[in-house]
């Protein structure tokens, strides 16, 4: 039985670590595995590791461990939920056990590639893995005409708290999300508030997994500033950061209602349609990404809202749902491409960005905040940029709201 | 006499780098500013000839030693430290270049006198030196002054445009120094390796984007980097082409540079990239896209297709090349 | 091989740099520290010794905002002592120097030693430079802008590589004792997990170690105002024909000092 939609193990996942392993269930279900190989089949860069998820059992049931610990293998990992989807015996492979590998891993490593360490000092200092001042987390704002209260300058409570996470904050594709995300909230009339300079990286369960003293640290702070305020939600951006709440930080109090934020405007549908008013004429296919499809399952919010906008066709790709394929940020894999090339490996975005050429779709729509720059970048190496663009759902949203 | 503006003659690989002659034209504005005499300090070894080419100068004082046939920064410290106790200026400019810019704080700490780092101008306000220096990666200036009897500048590149190398008549006086025996001793030099180059140790760079559309057209750059003495990098998509190495490969995945002279050819100017270069000297961006956000970056741009203008450039600076290389000195 | 190893905090730059109130100095409200980034090298250059051939490392910084935490992290990383030291009273590389070569003076059980590394720079470098100068004070041998590094320990000599323009490097003799300036480590600083460092910051302690005031027997520059640079954010753009655009070019390089 594979494992259901909503996180499937009732332990906190920071209580567990390779020592107590086997006195928690999930643990113990490890010991279940059949070792049927699935895992090896679905994981994208499973033909290529010499230890993917069988063999990982495999070597801690029969004591050798130490061997998987001392390799690089678990590098390859984007942490993208496949194994954990299908595997038969429904074990908590990404979100439990393989963590748990990769810290190990990254405390034996002689040499961490370099993009990936910068990525870990950088979100240790700044707070968000790009390495820029925590100052000017909320300077986007400025570049909006939709008014965004920071709630430490207004700290009135608040409907909405928007999560809004380090991609939408600092990157220029990821600022044209949070700015048509902004203008949908407002035309929708939701009162909401973000954090400002107090917010910082979440943590999610794919990067961070690696460094669980980083995760504590941003989890300690991340959570003393949610108690600070008064909200009814929290609306996150970032699937991956909707994972870390989920799982970690819901063992340290985190208890707050949340959702993400295409599932939350899916959600309100009703109140939004009408606001589409302008016609897109676009042939749309939709990427399922790892944490909000596969992991969460949320596969139907997306596409309601691109069928809600006028014009819109949907087209699908060839593995959609809980098959998609990886844009392989996660885990890391967005600061370890450099590293996969020198393997020689081929980029999952790549592989991604022909299927959707595949379709005949004129946009390929994303609800991650990786995956515009990994798709757009894609495209533009392949020569496709012109064929397809990449759009945030919510980018479309804000297209078909017109002015 | 005391109270003289001096300058440290820079020589590299046997001849006199344009850093010495900026640093000269600086020089010169202050001692007529305080009308003093500008005088030339050249350490070398055999190399009476060369004291004959610091053009524009009272007088050069030459010092002879084996010490000096290779740079010694100990050694050429404790010979000014020497020069500079007997004969009191009132300034010692030193250029920063890599062979260079250690002397000027070792005969600070030696003589126990004033020093400014990384300066980018000096000037005479009321009588005293005033030096602006830039600091913390620049992003602050600050404008330092000393009311002592000797100061050591430290010159970035670019203080001024080099002085003319004019043919006149210098003179020369030869001093002998004692040169203390050092354990630190210089060996050979290393060659960077043909086909391996380091990018992150060029002066200039010249970075090919996707814009250069093809590979057969990275030769254009190439050719304006060799004017250069530079060489051609380029972003992530061009590596993933495999139209270049991946030591090639400039921005966040790749290296981090800081060359004095960047020129980005049909660069968009993606974060990912400029994190890699932002911090270099002079930018200058070549794209047919006027909005590409390295137009933010760049210090220069052309809206221009590179297939077009580069051989242009590179005509321009070939002709400048051999013209200076042409001018005895 | 007894190695000493020497820290400096220095404004982090990615945070805005705004000038206080009294015009020649830095506005401290939202000012962070970090460790001079040549001397985190200089530290990597420290352990790959010291896993080549044995010995010792001990690593001495100031007391500054963030300075006990990096001290930790160098024990983390393989640092065998940790002194803090109580801060120059007095501003400036020079002053520092001079501070911190009392400081090695007067540290117990810390002379003699055979390498003294610290970063070749510092973005904070006003009034001298740290390596050259400590030499200096400690009457040693200095030599910097160092890319490689690596001693004998049986005889005490070894060699090390200088960096010069365009990828020309220099082959140097050294021999123990020696300052060093570290431009860059032999391979990039290695990483500390937090983990790590937070069990280290309870399991260890650092070494305090208090010297006293001197006369301060060298003059001071004076700042006489700080400001920032003229920015510019958007390129001047050149127009005109290909020949007409090149000659402006060449004519922008010249002004910048690079032709």
């Amino acid at each position: 039985m594979a494992a259901t939609g909503s996180i499937s193990t009732s332990t906190p996942h920071c209580e567990i670590t390779l020592e107590n392993l086997l006195s928690f269930p999930e643990g113990r279900r490890l010991l279940s595995c059949v070792q049927c190989g699935t895992c090896v089949a679905t994981c994208p860069y499973g033909d290529v590791s010499q230890y993917p998820p069988r063999r990982i059992i495999q070597m801690l049931r029969t004591g050798f461990l130490d061997k998987v610990l001392d390799s690089d293998s678990v590098l390859n990992c984007v942490a993208c939920y496949a194994c954990e989807a299908k595997c038969p015996r429904g074990l908590s492979l990404t979100s439990v056990f393989l963590p748990l590998i990769k810290e190990q891993v990254l405390s034996r490593l002689p040499e961490i590639p370099p993009e990936f360490q910068r990525a870990l000092e950088n979100t240790l200092r700044y707070g968000n893995p790009m390495g820029e001042s925590p100052r000017r987390r909320a300077a986007w704002i400025k570049t909006t005409p939709v008014p965004i209260r920071i709630l430490g300058d207004d700290p009135r409570p608040t409907d909405v708290l928007w999560h809004v996470e380090c991609y939408l904050s600092f990157h220029p594709r990821g600022q044209d999300t949070a700015r048509a995300t902004a203008k949908v909230l407002h035309v929708l009339g939701v009162d909401f508030a973000i954090l400002g300079k107090e917010e910082e990286c979440a943590g999610e369960c794919g990067r961070l997994s690696w460094e669980s003293g980083l995760y504590d640290e941003l989890m300690e702070h991340n959570l003393a500033v949610f108690k600070k305020y008064k909200f009814n939600t929290v609306v996150t951006s970032c699937p991956h950061a909707y994972d870390a709440f989920r799982s970690r930080y819901s063992a340290r109090g985190f208890d707050y209602p949340l959702q993400m934020m295409a599932p939350y405007l899916a959600g309100v549908l009703p109140k939004l349609k009408p606001l589409l008013t302008r016609k897109l004429d676009r042939r749309v296919t939709f990427h399922d990404s790892c944490c909000m499809g596969r992991h969460n399952k949320l596969y139907d919010e997306p596409r309601a809202l691109l069928s809600a906008i006028p014009g819109v066709t949907i087209v699908e790709m060839m593995h959609s749902r809980d098959n998609t394929l990886c844009c392989g940020g996660g885990g890391g894999g967005m600061w370890l491409d450099t590293y996969y090339k020198t393997k020689g490996y081929e980029r999952l975005s790549e592989r991604r960005v022909k299927e959707a050429l595949a379709t005949g779709a004129d946009v390929l729509a994303v609800t991650c905040p990786y995956e515009v720059s990994r798709f757009e970048d894609a495209l533009k190496v392949l020569g496709f940029d012109k064929r397809v663009i990449v759009r945030d759902v919510i980018e479309l949203l804000a297209e078909g709201v017109g002015d | 006499m005391a109270g003289e503006i001096w300058c440290l003659a820079e020589q590299w690989k046997g001849s006199l780098s344009d850093a010495t002659f900026e640093a000269l034209a600086l020089g010169r504005e202050l001692s007529d500013a305080l009308q003093v005499q500008l005088q030339a300090v050249l350490l070398g070894h055999a190399q009476r000839a060369m004291a004959d080419k610091v053009f524009g100068v009272d007088r050069v004082l030459y010092v002879d030693n084996p010490a000096f046939a290779a740079p010694s920064p100990e050694q050429s410290a404790a010979a000014l430290a020497t020069l500079v106790s007997e004969r009191k200026p009132r300034a010692v400019l030193i250029t920063l270049t890599n062979t260079t810019w250690e002397i000027g704080a070792l005969l600070a700490a030696k003589l126990r006198i004033t020093y400014a780092n990384c300066c980018k101008d000096v000037r005479v306000e009321n009588g005293q030196l005033m030096a602006r220096c830039v600091l913390y990666g620049g992003k602050m200036e600050v404008d330092v002054g000393s009311a002592q009897e000797c100061v050591v500048f430290g010159l970035l590149a670019g203080v001024r445009p080099a002085m003319l190398r004019a043919e006149t008549d210098v003179t020369v006086e030869e001093v002998a120094v004692a040169v203390p025996e050092v354990s630190c001793r210089f060996k050979g030099y290393r060659e960077a390796e043909a086909g391996d180059i380091d990018i992150t140790k060029q002066d200039v760079l010249v970075c090919v984007g996707r814009g250069i559309q093809t590979k057969d057209n990275i030769e254009l750059a190439e050719k304006l980097a060799e004017t250069f003495g530079g060489a051609v990098c380029g972003t992530r998509p061009v590596i993933d082409q495999g139209w270049l190495p991946l030591s090639r490969q400039v921005g966040r995945s790749g290296c981090i540079v800081k060359p004095k002279l960047y020129v980005a050819v049909g660069v968009s100017g993606a974060p990912e990239h400029v994190e890699g270069m932002k911090g270099s000297g002079l930018i200058v961006a070549i794209n047919t896209d006027t909005t590409a956000p390295i137009f933010h970056v760049a210090h220069y741009g052309i809206a221009a297709d590179a297939v077009e203008i580069l051989p242009a450039i590179t005509e321009v600076m070939a002709n400048r090349k051999a013209k200076a290389c042409a001018t005895p000195h | 091989m007894k190695t000493i190893v020497l820290f400096r905090m220095v404004p982090d730059i990615v945070e805005e740099l705004e000038v206080a109130s009294d015009g020649k100095s830095l506005d401290r409200e939202y000012l962070r520290l970090m460790l001079a980034d040549a001397d985190n090298h200089a530290l990597e250059q420290a352990l790959i010794i010291k896993e080549r051939h044995g010995g010792t490392i001990t690593v001495l910084g100031e007391d500054e905002p963030g300075m006990e935490e990096t001290l930790f992290s160098a024990l983390c990383k393989g640092a065998d002592r940790a002194i803090k030291l109580n801060s120059s009273p007095q501003a400036g590389t020079h002053a520092r120097a001079h501070w911190i070569s009392k400081g090695i003076r007067e540290t117990p059980d810390l002379l003699p030693a055979d390498l003294i590394i610290t970063g070749a720079q510092a973005i904070d470098d006003l009034d001298g430079l740290l390596a050259p100068m400590l030499a200096q004070f400690l009457d040693l041998p200095f030599l910097g802008t160092i890319t490689r590094l690596d001693v004998n320990p049986a005889t005490g000599a070894g060699t090390a590589l200088r960096e010069f323009a365009g990828g020309v490097r220099g082959e140097y003799e050294i021999k123990v004792p020696v300052v060093i300036g570290v431009q860059a480590a032999e391979k990039p600083p290695r990483y500390v997990p937090v983990a790590k460092l937070r069990t280290i910051m309870k399991s260890r302690r650092l070494e305090a170690v208090q010297i006293s005031d001197g006369p301060w027997i060298f003059p001071v520059s004076e700042i006489r105002s700080m400001m920032k640079p003229q920015e510019t954010t958007q390129a001047e753009m050149l127009a005109g024909s290909p020949d007409e655009v090149a000659a402006k070019l060449a004519g922008a390089l010249l002004a910048h000092g690079l032709m």
